[in-house]
């Protein structure tokens, strides 16, 4: 390119040039591109010519916007809090500091049955999972079954890091803090007699997480022996592989914990606790009916205001319970719709003036 | 042999160097002193440095200073020092320096919101690419030093006592150089020695400054004397001569010989580098400057860097965002804090303590927030912002080369963008400030009329020449292949039409053919006859003056023998003789065949230099042959010229008329050129000449060193006087009777800006009289006549004579003629005698030598007897009127500063359209600061009192006792332009005052169009920066001279035009522009263009950065303002370098907001450039208020569609950068104007790269990218519905408001860019017309008068039409009818600078137009009006147009009217004619200042 003009070349030129030599003509090259002529195509936006897309965003949104709305309200959930601040609650004996091991069981009725597989959420408010030093606090090298950093933890899980000279695996504040509420539910039959509802414990991690992300030590060795040398997490009870007595399901491959590693993007939030299988076509997982729920109650949640749920939800096509989006979408295309009839309107009075204007000046 | 000692200097430790070095620069004082370097060192020079050298010879000469050798070097770097030095350059930029504390920051554990080593990415990315783009740079400048460096000369060795051949980096100062024919000079080079037997040498200097004619320059003085060849060795004299300096028009210094004796030496002496030796054999010099102190590299400044004025808003806006992004930092460190107070005591589980177990305290925790915060919104200051400016401003220029409606195809150039990033400055032009000459016109000079003796020869056949070349090149523009044209040319039928078919023929071969080559060859064959278009060299003389002429020719020749020739003529042909001999002789023109270019046509009959001594002029001026007017001359001459120039020398003749040589001789090159050819009679010489015309070999050229000069040699051939040979001392002229006569040239005095004229002393072969021959401005040299006495008849004829050729000369300055006026002073032998005397002190005085020398020529230049006056025309370029409306109608104000004479200018003005005929005119011309404050005071007066234009009849009356309009005012009295205001130099510089330019300004500022007069360089340049820093305006300066380049530099654009007058311009400017007329082109279009597109690029950089920041600051209230980021750190930072960098970069550089044939046909769209429409702080606002709502949507509609689910951080991020991106997309969809494959392929391809590089990142590594660690995510993501239903809403929602916003104005209220993008679409037919029709069209309501229509009104239209109707039109355009032009019955008397001379012309002149009847309607309104005038103190004379009604009301309002003690141009008036004659004359004032202003009491 041109641009760099060398005025030296002008000052001292080259060698002499010889008449009539070589030097070509300058004549730039007439081609579509250099003289910016390429085919376009030139929208200009005036109420005429943008007015179908209004209405055509409206067209499309409404639409989509019911189907969403209608599906989102077929989808079954129910949410029990069971933070128990309320006195009436039956969890407020629990949140006093000095009682350990608390149970506490909460009734409720399911007004409809539960068709299809019914998600066990636990959800939780006010909790800033997403807090910078919170959200680093970790070290995935740990948790992909890495025994340096079994041994030798990240930085960044400080003060995490070690406890009593020992490393402690997991480390950092998300384990650290990680969920450990037991939630039990029951059904309560005609007689009273309660049945337990079977809840699934695995499959409610990625995939990918317990199979890549997620791995314990390597060895061929039972668990404890792998995790010998670290230290359980400060506020553990257990250290990580005893979570689960089932070994696909335990040290830092146990499903919960891997849901709570995946630290939530809100501070209101839920997470996956269990899954309630269909058992067969003819029966809904969750017949309509009194429910209870057993809660060993251990995670303290009332100290920063914060609230703990149980939620039970079926899904649908496109996931839990969500009524926003069928509504955003029928208020944005009827917005739009309006917009394009407020444009055609405007194109009809203005339509001759703006024909018929021309540049003045 | 030199380079020894250098090897052996290095070692020297280099403390001890630097320390002597430095006592040395001490010591060192003004000046240089050089020595050869053939020379063993004198000794005594320097105890230290002899000691520490031992006996060493000194390399270089002199020893005591630190000369530069020749080695050029322009680069920056060496391959060590690159990196430091690279790095250490581009940190002197801001805003890098900002980004890499930001990327350090990130080291910072406390702090870190990313990883450190991912932080510093972006930073060394941008500064990696600028480093590459310098490397490359530099690489380039280094290959083309090498080459220079490499290029080889002769220099003298004194081991092998002879030439040997060296590289050019090996010369060092004192080297003694031998250059050859046709070689460029590598360095400044005293001349010592020339093959010329003169002591000549010619140089061109096309390299130095373009001027492609031949220089001379002379061997120094003493040593052109010497017999033998010159010998190096032998040379031991000292050179004393100034430092290194960038002057190239200045080099002093003398040369000071063993025996004690010194010499000056001055510029004639100096050879420069870069030039190439022509028509000289071989030359020799010693070194002076090398390398980079040499003149030529000093004055290369290389490219330049503006800031634009876009620019500068744009880091004002950048500022902003600073502010902006530190508000949002505090905000959110507030924030933390008090969220960190609320949370800690009541030990939440999520509060991370320190590594130790404590507590952050509220504050640290704040301070900590606010520096990650800004880490994190670092985005804000888009750290790609200055590089995507960069390379869309490298793209823009490149458009701009290529534009082929910007190549010249006549001087086979385009336009060349020397400044990189100003281009989008051409769009917000607000004032451009001209220059006349080869601006405006061509600077291509045409002998149009002339007079001599008070009779005027009108030169009809001529102008009717002339308007046909006009035709046929408008008819060249039009076809391509044009063969068509040629037997209208031909049809001129005499001589010329020959050369004109030839001349059309060889040039048209080339376009027909296409082939480059020989297109190439054409151009170099038209460089090389510089100042010799076909239309200077074609004129077809005046038949009446031509037969007075042949008749002298004939008279003389008749009367040869005779005692005194000349006494034989009547007074009117001797002038005509002599006013031809002036023509010819009075110039610098140095003659050259054209078969061997640059070959002197050598004819000596004698060598003998210029007077230089006394003794000299005693010995040559010896009474006897004074008076007997026969001498030995001849005889001494013969004699040395034999023995100079050997037997090629044939015998000279000494006639009894004493030098008068018959050619004899002949060169062997041209064997045609006898004087036999020439001695048939007188009414056969066209004949004869037609027939000859066809050997080319006849046709000498004239190398010019002003256009001027070779039209006015040009015009003296077409009368058969032709100059056919000039050497240093002697002048030839071939006449067809006399055959050739030698004139013996005393001395040349040359050309100055400020005597304003030139003279030669000649001794007259047919008189031996001495005359001076002066030729200059007629202000000046009217000034200089002889004062004659009213009392004899003699005088009274003289005075006549006076009177008349001032008259005409204000006729030809009326038609936009550049005057020139010739006379002649014949010296006694003593009167002669004493002056040399003087002459000489002056020449030799080493000091002061500049004034004394103007002294000199003062004394010399007086007592001139009138001979008569030339009127040369100065075409305007093509397309200028057309260029100035459609730049006036787009909003630009013109402003036309000029070095020329008032009249000259106001005239070009008029033919431009830059002044309208009905428009007025207020000239501001005053002798003192307070006439000149009070002008000003009167002037805003009356425009104020203008304005509000209340009753039409009333203002039109006053204007006209106040300020008449220079024409009448047309009937279009309603709509009111503007007035234009002209001043002139002197008052421009009153003006200019501290205390005045306030009001200067305001004045200009209301006016249509400024134009200055008489300017200095220094002038311009502070007109361009007063309106630059008081008005605030965008500026732009356009010139093709050294006078403009100041201005140029001033401005915030500077255009050079690659003329006719050399690169200096060129080298100063920003753009480099082969005509005028592109300008407008360059700055409606592209000027529009790349302001439109780097304003909306930059908007939408601000937006984009804005927006993306908002979604990262909402985010912090639901992250407990941590600083947390939901985006991912990889996507965070490059997603303005990789992801939403390219659509923008395209529509950036290809966008095009309104085509570019409906920009040249609606110039006003110009102004939303100006007003800085589409990016000024209210856009700016608008557009980042925008942003954040946009934000706001693209933030909210995720959160509340994930509110209270299972996604995590980066789940739910993901979706927010992929919405972010399709906002992005979508917004500049609606920005983007034209779609082209490129803009449809941008958009694809990022977000095929976001979705590719996000699939790929999120699939590499599982544990690799703490602590975002997004394994998966998008993968994932990809099979969730919410996903792409989000996708799809936010965008949309956010964008709907904009888009019906933007549709709502585009319906309602539409700008006038949309306007005139509808009209495109709407017709585009129309506009693809062809160009020329477009140029024509006219809008409605803006008066604008084709020439034609002009020329067809004429005085009787225009005069029913008017009431006040004092003036006519004046014939302006050439085109006009040549009677018209001939014969002046239209005058209009904007020019009464003498109201003496032209009163009478006049009242003889205006026969048709003013009849009595009128003078008696007119003068009762005037004197009606006059009280009210008086009134409102606001009575200003300025031009008047009153043509040949003197009347006494007029003079009588008139002396009212000036009571100020200021005196304007005003009308004469007759009956005070003699008055001012009598006080006008004899009071010469001083040359700077003209004669327009003269003072009434």
């Amino acid at each position: 390119m041109a641009m760099n003009y060398n005025a030296k070349d002008e000052v001292d030129g080259g060698p002499p040039c010889a008449p009539g030599g070589t030097a070509k003509n300058r004549r730039p090259d007439n081609t579509a591109f250099k003289q910016q002529r390429l085919p376009a195509w030139q929208p200009i936006l005036t109420a005429g010519t943008v007015l179908p897309t209004f209405f055509i965003i409206g067209l499309i949104f409404i639409p989509i916007g019911i189907g969403i709305f209608v599906t989102s309200n077929n989808i079954r959930e129910i949410e029990i809090d069971y933070t128990g601040t309320e006195p009436s609650s039956p969890c407020n004996k629990c949140l006093s500091p000095n009682v350990t091991s608390c149970i506490c069981t909460i009734n409720f009725t399911l007004e409809q049955s539960f068709e299809g597989n019914v998600f066990m959420y636990y959800g939780l408010s006010n909790f800033y999972q997403n807090h910078r030093r919170y959200v680093k606090s970790r070290d995935d090298s740990q948790l992909n079954g890495d025994h340096g950093a079994l041994l030798n933890p990240s930085k960044e899980c400080e003060p995490y890091r070690r406890s009593e000279d020992k490393p402690i695996a997991p480390c950092g504040a998300i384990a650290n803090s990680m969920f450990n509420d037991t939630l039990e539910l029951y059904l309560v039959g005609n007689d009273s007699e309660s049945t337990p509802v079977p809840l699934k414990k695995k499959g409610i991690a990625w995939w990918t997480d317990k199979n890549v992300k997620f791995r314990n030590p390597s060895g061929d060795t039972p668990l404890e022996e792998r995790f010998k040398d670290t230290a359980k997490p400060v506020n553990w009870v257990k250290p990580v592989y005893m979570l689960d007595p089932d070994q696909d399901n335990n040290g830092f491959i146990n499903e919960d914990f891997i849901v709570w590693m995946r630290t939530a993007a809100l501070p209101t939030f839920r997470k996956l606790y269990r899954l309630i299988e269909r058992k067969s076509d003819l029966h809904p997982t969750l017949p309509a009916g009194r429910y209870y729920l057993n809660i060993t109650y251990n995670y303290p949640v009332h100290s920063f205001d914060g609230r703990k749920r149980m939620i039970l939800s079926t899904i649908s096509w496109m996931g839990g319970k969500n009524p926003f989006l069928g509504i955003a979408y029928i208020a944005i295309g009827s917005i739009s719709f309006l917009l394009g009839v407020v444009l055609l309107v405007i194109n009809h009075k203005y339509r001759n003036s703006s024909n018929t204007a021309d540049i003045t000046i | 042999m030199e380079r020894e000692p250098a090897a052996a200097d290095e070692p020297r430790p280099p403390g001890r160097r630097r320390r002597r070095r430095r006592r040395r620069r001490r010591r060192e004082g003004r000046t240089r002193t050089v020595r050869s370097n053939l020379l063993p060192f004198p000794g005594a020079e320097d105890p230290t440095a002899s000691a520490a050298k031992g006996a060493r010879r000194l390399r270089r000469c002199g020893g005591t200073q630190h000369l530069a050798d020749n080695r050029l070097k322009t680069t920056k770097y060496t391959l060590l020092s690159f990196l430091p030095k690279n790095l250490f350059e581009q940190f002197h930029r801001l805003a890098n320096v900002y980004f890499v504390f930001i990327a350090l920051l990130n080291f910072v554990p406390a702090v870190n919101a990313f990883q450190p080593g991912l932080a510093l990415a972006p930073v060394l990315f941008i500064l990696a690419v600028t480093a590459f783009k310098d490397l490359w740079e530099d690489y380039s400048r280094h290959r083309s030093d090498h080459e220079i460096n490499h290029l080889g000369c002769l220099v003298f060795s004194r081991e092998e006592k002879q030439y040997v051949n060296r590289f050019w980096k090996e010369i060092r100062v004192g080297d003694f150089v031998r250059l050859r024919c046709n070689e460029i000079i590598p360095a400044d080079i005293l001349l010592l020695s020339s093959s010329d037997p003169d002591g000549l040498c010619h140089i061109e200097t096309a390299n130095l400054d373009g001027e492609t004619n031949l220089k001379r320059r002379q061997v120094v003085r003493g040593f052109s004397e010497l017999v033998s060849e010159f010998n190096p060795l032998t040379f031991t004299s000292v050179i004393e001569c100034e430092k290194p300096n960038d002057d190239l028009t200045r080099f002093r210094g003398c040369i000071i010989h063993d025996n004690g004796k010194k010499a000056g030496l001055y510029k004639e002496n100096l050879l420069l580098r870069g030039c190439t030796i022509r028509n000289t054999e071989a030359v020799v010099g010693i070194v002076i400057y090398a390398g980079h102190e040499t003149k030529a590299l000093l004055n290369n400044s290389g490219p330049r860097y503006k800031r634009s004025q876009l620019e500068r808003q744009m880091n004002c806006d950048v500022l902003w965002c600073v502010l902006l992004l530190v508000c949002m930092s505090l905000f959110s460190a507030v924030g933390h804090g008090l969220w960190v107070q609320r949370y800690q005591e009541k030990k939440s589980l999520f509060d991370v303590p320190e590594s130790d177990g404590t507590s952050l305290s509220p504050v640290t925790a704040a301070v900590y927030s606010f520096l990650t915060m800004i880490i994190v919104l670092q985005v804000l200051i888009p750290i790609s912002l200055y590089v995507s400016i960069e390379i869309v401003k490298v793209c823009q220029v490149y458009f701009i080369n290529q534009d082929t409606e910007l190549y010249d195809e006549e001087t086979d150039s385009q336009l060349q963008c020397r400044a990189l990033n100003i281009t989008e400055d051409l769009g917000q032009i607000q004032y451009i400030f001209s220059d006349k000459t080869g601006t405006l016109t061509e600077n291509k000079m045409v002998f149009r009329r002339c007079t001599v003796s008070g009779i005027e020869y009108s030169h009809d056949a001529n102008a009717q020449r002339l308007a046909r070349y006009q035709e046929a090149d408008s008819e060249e523009e039009e076809v391509v292949p044009r063969g068509g044209s040629l037997p209208q040319r031909g049809s001129t039928g005499s001589h010329q039409g020959i050369r004109v078919l030839h001349r059309s023929q060889s040039t048209r071969s080339h376009r027909r053919t296409g082939s480059r080559a020989e297109a190439k060859r054409a151009s170099m064959l038209s460089r090389h006859t510089a100042f010799s278009s076909p239309m200077e060299k074609d004129i077809t003389p005046d038949p009446k003056l031509l037969e007075k002429v042949s008749e002298c020719d004939r008279c003389l020749a008749f009367a040869r023998h005779q005692e005194h020739p000349l006494a034989h003529l009547s007074p009117e042909l001797s002038d005509i003789f002599d006013f031809f001999i002036a023509l010819t002789i009075c110039n610098t023109v140095v003659v050259t065949s054209p078969d061997q270019p640059r070959q002197k046509v050598r004819v000596r009959f004698e060598l003998k230099s210029p007077v230089k001594t006394i003794e000299d002029f005693l010995r040559r001026f010896t009474p006897s042959r004074l008076t007997s007017g026969c001498s030995s001359i001849a005889g001494v001459a013969t004699s040395k010229s034999a023995h100079k120039s050997g037997p090629s020398l044939l015998s000279t003749l000494a006639n009894d008329g004493a030098l008068l040589r018959l050619e004899e001789r002949l060169d062997p090159q041209a064997p045609g050129l006898t004087s036999n050819g020439y001695s048939s009679g007188a009414d056969g010489w066209a004949q004869h000449k037609a027939a000859r015309e066809p050997e080319p070999e006849q046709e000498l050229r004239y190398e010019a060193e002003s256009p001027d000069e070779a039209a006015l040699v040009y015009a003296a051939r077409a009368y058969s006087c032709a100059l056919v040979d000039r050497l240093h001392d002697q002048v030839s002229v071939e006449l067809p009777h006399l055959g050739r006569l030698t004139f013996e040239l005393l001395h040349t005095l040359g050309f100055d800006s400020i005597r304003k004229r030139m003279s030669v002393v000649i001794r007259h072969p047919l008189t031996d009289e001495i005359n001076v021959y002066t030729k200059g401005a007629d202000s000046m040299v009217m000034d200089l006549l002889l004062p004659c006495s009213t009392d004899d008849a003699r005088g009274r004829h003289q005075m006549k004579i006076r009177s008349k050729t001032q008259n005409y000369l204000n006729l030809y300055a009326v038609e936009g003629l550049r005057t020139l006026c010739i006379a002649k002073r014949v010296l006694s032998k003593e009167e002669y005698a004493c002056w040399l005397q003087s002459h000489l002190e002056a020449e030799s005085a080493l000091d002061n030598r500049e004034e004394l020398l103007f002294q000199s020529a003062i004394r010399l230049e007086t007592n001139l007897h009138l001979l008569g006056a030339t009127g040369i025309e100065d075409r305007l370029q093509d397309g200028v009127p057309e260029t100035i409306a459609k730049l006036r109608q787009a909003g630009l104000q013109i402003w036309v500063l000029t070095g020329d004479k008032q009249e000259t200018a106001i005239n070009i003005a008029y033919a431009c359209k830059l002044l309208d005929h009905d428009e007025e005119v207020i000239t501001l011309n005053a002798e003192s600061q307070e006439a000149c404050a009070a002008l000003l005071d009167q002037c805003l007066h009356y425009v104020q009192s203008r304005s509000p234009r209340s009753a039409p009849e009333k203002t039109a009356s006053s204007m006209r006792v106040s300020f008449s309009p220079v024409c009448p005012p047309s009937a279009t009295t309603t709509s009111s332009p503007s007035p234009s205001l002209v001043i002139d130099g002197r008052s421009l510089a009153y003006a200019l005052e501290k205390n005045l330019e306030d009001k200067f300004l305001f004045l200009a500022k209301q006016c249509r169009s400024v134009l200055c007069c008489r300017s200095t360089p220094l002038q311009k340049s502070m007109v361009v920066k007063l309106v630059r820093s008081k008005l605030k305006a965008m500026t732009l300066a356009i010139g093709d001279g050294a006078n403009d380049v100041s201005m140029i530099q001033v401005a915030d654009v500077g255009v050079g035009i690659s003329g006719q007058e050399g690169m200096q311009a060129v080298m100063a400017s920003d753009f480099a522009v082969p005509r005028f007329r592109y300008l407008e082109r360059l700055l409606i279009v592209h000027g529009h263009w790349c302001y439109s597109r780097l304003a909306n690029m930059v908007l939408y950089f601000f937006y984009k950065n804005t927006m993306f920041v908002g979604l990262l600051f909402w985010f912090q209230f639901y992250c407990g303002f941590s600083a947390s980021a939901m985006i991912d750190q990889w996507y965070l930072i490059f997603f303005n370098l990789l992801f939403s960098s390219l659509p923008q970069l395209v529509t950036g550089v290809l966008d095009k907001d309104v085509p570019a044939d409906v920009l040249l046909t609606e110039p006003q769209l110009y102004k939303s450039g100006q007003n800085r429409e589409e990016y000024g702080p209210r856009t700016f606002w608008l557009n980042m208020a925008d942003a954040a709502f946009q934000s706001l949507v693209c933030f909210f509609i995720p959160y509340l569609a994930y509110y209270d689910s299972d996604a995590d951080m980066f789940t739910w991020g993901t979706p927010i950068t992929a919405i972010a991106l399709f906002t992005f997309l979508l917004h500049l969809g609606i920005e983007t104007k034209t779609w082209t494959w490129l803009n449809w392929t941008a958009c694809g391809f990022s977000i095929l790269l976001f979705f590719t590089v996000a699939l790929i990142y999120n699939a590499s590594c599982a544990t690799c990218y703490p602590p975002s660690n997004p394994y998966w995510t998008m993968q994932t993501l990809m099979g969730d519905p919410v996903f792409y239903l989000t996708c799809l809403i936010a965008p949309v929602a956010a964008l709907l408001p904009r888009l019906f916003f933007k549709a709502l104005q585009g319906s309602l209220f539409p700008t006038q860019l949309q306007l005139g993008r509808q009209l495109a679409k709407r017709s585009p037919k129309k506009l693809r017309a062809p160009k020329e029709t477009s140029a024509q069209e006219r809008l409605p309501g803006e008066p604008r008068t084709e020439p034609s229509e002009q020329g067809s009104l004429g005085p009787s239209g225009s005069f029913s039409q008017d009431r006040s109707s004092q003036v006519a039109w004046p014939a302006q355009q050439p085109a006009c009818s040549p009677e018209a032009s001939g014969e002046p019955s239209v005058v209009d008397v904007s020019v009464p600078l003498r109201e003496d001379t032209l009163l009478e012309g006049l009242s003889s002149q205006t026969p048709g137009l003013s009849s009595p009847g009128e003078v008696i309607l007119e003068c009762p309104g005037d004197s009606k009006m006059k009280p009210t005038s008086a009134s409102r103190a606001a009575p200003l004379s300025s031009i008047f147009s009153l043509s040949s009604f003197s009347s006494l009301n007029w003079i009588s309002s008139l002396s009212l009217v000036s009571g100020l003690g200021s005196v304007l141009q005003f009308s004469r008036s007759g009956l005070q004619m003699d008055k001012q004659d009598s006080e006008f004359l004899p009071s010469p004032l001083p040359p700077d200042q003209n004669l327009q202003a003269t003072d009434y009491f």
